[in-house]
């Protein structure tokens, strides 16, 4: 076995050689991805005992290329269950590692985050679903909410709480939930924007095996912040928004099925973002170019939006370079909703009273309704803005935090929300 | 495109920092606004040779540093950081750059040595009552006398105009209009018919003055009536610089607002823990940041030879006048009732950014020529 250290050179002949030697797009794509785990060149950095190369993870990208050069299908990178892969590779037991880490890479298994309740949002340790050990097993009690494709799911990320005479963060537990039980009931969450994109969860008597428990009871909090974590850093590349392929041919064919599945949740998260691409080409057909107050509120987010992409080039290229992240590496959550808010306005004093209505009634079949319904989600999923600027002003700015009034009691002790279970 | 600065830049911003802190404390700015002239000829001469900061962007056949822009944008941002009262803006960022882009060259080898050297002071007028920067609205008659020119007419707003020992003039040939017929004349700073009035400014950093020419001996700078292109460029170079400096007094203002509230104690308790101040601090540094990313970008197309610099340059300048201004308007606000006296220094860094937010046109201004120059 060689010792010498992989180059770009060294990984690209090698995958390259090894597509050459096996791929095949008549295969089905599980039994072509079980080909991929056995190589190691699905995941190439995860471990060499769990379905990887213990490659550096900058020579994904380089191995992704070689992958396209041949039109050769990967792992299953989109959704939740890359969180829980990189989950179960950095806490989980052998078990679960043996359980849970192939089929997550072949398709087999999807999962779901089961984090978010109706009492706790930004407050997430403030979690107050319920897990008590009754016999031999745990039993789930409570309502999660905002789970993205729990309808769809096999495994749920659980986090609960096991301890109530200890303080916040140390009595929660982190469950691998099996969502294929009677005690789990998942009902569609309805959103303003009229699309369904989440579910609410609700357990009764749901039961987790023991052994499906990640560390203790007390380090729930630290593996959700893992799963957060790599949420934010995009599970290390391996998770990405997957684009199907239009080639022909079976493994295609099931390809472009299961992207289907898991983007259609996704689908109008273009519109979140203010669909800043469609302002010149709105604002042209409609004649309003010519306003000139339109025109500045156009030049407003024409000059927001290239300093946002200019912002994010700098921390990247400081990255690159080595440096430690400076404060441009921060803001981009907070710029992004801005972004998109100015964008809803633009198009909203582009469309006139046509923004008055919606569907196929209104401009581009609704694309443009569904922007202004929509870009209220950008300032409050995955972090509201609220939230941002606490965190920007805390860990950049080293301002001081708000005195805490529920970190150092036991947590029955600590007011909170009444949640009315239905 | 270049998103970083080097490592020799990062220790050229040091060092200028270090010069500027030492040299111009607030103190001195204090001490130095008051005066008529804005600023003391032997002190400026010393600090500028030392650091060779109007030398910076000459090319070293005329006797400068022959670096480019974002070493300018450099400078100019500790100088809006730090305030410096000297005519650096009105000689490096405009009269050097408007001869390195309209003069001949034997123009330019008599000229910007002594500007490299930093012997002579010099200023760009184009401006007249009303203070527009539209090449359009520029009336100042130039006609030909012998082998010289001579101007009729006046200027205004122009930036350390009553101390230059240069003047470059924008003047028009009488009976042309909108951008023809404009050519860049030189004039000495004490030429005979030449009145030089200060105004009086409400940023007491930044010297503005008001000039009478009445048959005032003038040389041509590069041909005549081919002044507007020359003009146009210096232009949005200067705009280019100005956002450069703006986002250091930005800057300035962001971090002396947060050290302030780090330090005050209300209700128990120090008001940087109260969330409506931190959440003020946080959009602080937004607005700074894109500013700055707007700025730094402007600036390296500048010296990449970037055919979109005309937006650029608006584009940095409107960008720039909106975070620095609303910046102020937050940095007073967090000090409170202290913001507001005179002996606090906000003020100084409050009025530059109004300064700055005009000089050359506002934010609404560019905004539209941004569009313009992008075709929209």
């Amino acid at each position: 076995m060689s010792t010498t250290e992989p180059t770009e050179e060294s990984v690209r002949a090698e995958v390259s050689a090894w597509l050459k030697a096996h791929w095949n797009p008549d295969y089905g794509l599980v039994e072509w991805r079980e080909k991929l785990c056995e190589s190691g060149w699905g995941a190439p950095h995860w471990p060499k005992e769990w379905y990887g190369r213990d490659l550096p993870v900058k020579f994904n990208a380089i191995v992704d290329e070689e992958f396209a050069k041949v039109g050769a299908v990967g792992v299953a990178k989109a959704g939740i269950r890359t969180l829980a892969a990189a989950t179960i590779l950095a806490h989980g037991t052998d078990l679960h590692k043996q359980k849970f880490l192939k089929r997550i890479l072949t398709g087999e298994d999807t999962w779901c985050q089961l984090f978010s309740e109706p009492g706790s949002g930004s407050d997430m340790a403030g979690a107050v679903t319920r897990a008590d050990k009754r016999g031999n097993k745990w039993v789930i009690n409570g309502q999660k909410v905002w789970t993205t494709s729990a309808h769809k799911a096999h495994w749920g990320l659980l986090l609960a709480r096991a301890n109530w005479d200890v303080a916040k963060h140390k009595g929660l537990a982190y469950f691998v939930l099996d969502m294929k039980q009677p005690g789990v009931q998942v009902h569609p969450l309805k959103q303003m924007n009229g699309h369904a994109s989440f579910n609410q969860v609700f357990f009764t008597d749901a039961e987790v095996e023991p052994e499906m428990m990640i560390c203790d009871v007390g380090d729930g909090w630290t593996v959700a912040t893992t799963t957060l974590m790599h949420e934010r850093r995009g599970a290390d590349g391996l998770r990405s928004w997957a684009t199907p392929s239009d080639a022909k041919g079976r493994i295609y064919d099931e390809e472009r099925a299961e992207i289907a599945t898991v983007m259609e949740p996704y689908k109008w998260y273009p519109q979140r973002a203010g669909r800043v691409d469609l302002v010149m080409q709105r604002a042209k057909e409609t004649g309003k170019i010519n306003d000139p107050v339109i025109r500045q509120e156009i030049a407003k987010l024409l000059i927001m939006s290239k300093s946002a992409e200019w912002t994010a080039r700098r921390a990247r290229a400081a990255q690159n370079q080595g440096k430690p992240q400076g404060p441009e590496g921060s803001l981009g959550k907070l710029v992004a909703s801005h972004v998109a808010r100015q964008a809803a306005r633009v198009h909203t004093y582009i469309t006139g009273a046509d923004a008055l209505l919606s569907g196929e009634d209104s401009p581009m079949n609704g694309v443009i309704a569904e922007i202004l319904v929509s870009v209220p989600a950008s300032s409050i999923a995955g972090g509201t803005d609220e939230i941002q600027r606490n965190i920007i002003s805390e860990r950049v700015l080293k301002m001081p935090r708000e005195t805490s009034v529920d970190t150092n009691k036991p947590f029955k002790d600590v007011p909170r929300n009444i949640v009315s279970s239905s | 495109m270049r998103f970083s600065f080097s490592e020799e830049q990062e220790e050229f911003r040091a060092t200028v920092r270090r010069a500027l802190e030492a040299r111009s404390p607030t103190k001195e700015v204090r001490r130095l606004m008051a005066t008529d002239a804005g600023f003391e000829r032997e002190g400026w001469q010393k600090l500028n040779q030392e650091l060779g900061l109007t030398a910076l962007h000459i090319p070293e056949a005329y006797g400068g540093g022959g670096f480019g822009y974002s070493e300018l944008g450099i400078v100019l941002e500790e100088m809006g950081r730090g305030l410096l009262c000297a005519p650096y803006f009105s000689t490096a960022a405009l009269a050097t750059t408007a001869i390195l882009n309209a003069g001949t060259e034997e123009q330019k080898k008599a000229l910007l040595p002594g500007l490299a050297e930093g012997s002579v002071t010099a200023t760009l007028a184009f401006a007249e009552e009303g203070g527009s920067s539209d090449p359009a609205s520029i009336e100042l008659a130039a006609s030909p006398s012998g082998a010289t020119w001579r101007l009729d007419g006046t200027k205004s707003f122009v930036l350390d105009g009553h101390t230059a020992d240069l003047v470059v003039v924008v003047a028009r040939r009488p009976g042309s209009h909108g951008e023809d017929g404009l050519s860049l004349f030189t004039v000495d700073g004490n030429a005979s018919g030449l009145v030089r009035r200060k105004l009086k400014t409400m940023d007491e950093t930044r010297k503005l003055a008001h000039l009478t020419f009445k048959s005032v001996e003038a040389r041509l700078l590069g041909s005549e009536g081919a002044g507007a292109a020359a003009f146009a460029k210096t232009m949005q170079q200067a705009l280019i610089c100005l956002a450069n400096e703006m986002v250091g007094s930005a800057e300035r203002l962001r971090e002396d607002a947060l050290e302030y509230v780090k330090m005050r104690m209300q209700f128990g308790r120090s008001i940087a823990s109260f969330q409506t101040t931190k959440n003020k601090a946080a959009d602080m540094l937004v607005d700074v940041e894109l500013a700055k990313s707007a700025a730094y970008y402007a600036a390296a197309a500048l010296d990449e030879g970037d055919e979109d610099i005309a937006a650029l340059a608006s584009l940095a300048k409107a960008s720039a006048a909106e975070a620095c201004v609303q910046t102020a308007v937050h940095a007073v606000q967090m000090h409170g009732g202290i913001g507001f006296t005179w002996d606090n220094d906000t003020h100084l860094w409050f009025k530059r950014a109004k300064s700055s937010e005009i000089l050359f046109g506002d934010a609404n201004e560019h905004r539209e020529k941004m569009m313009q120059a992008w075709k929209i």
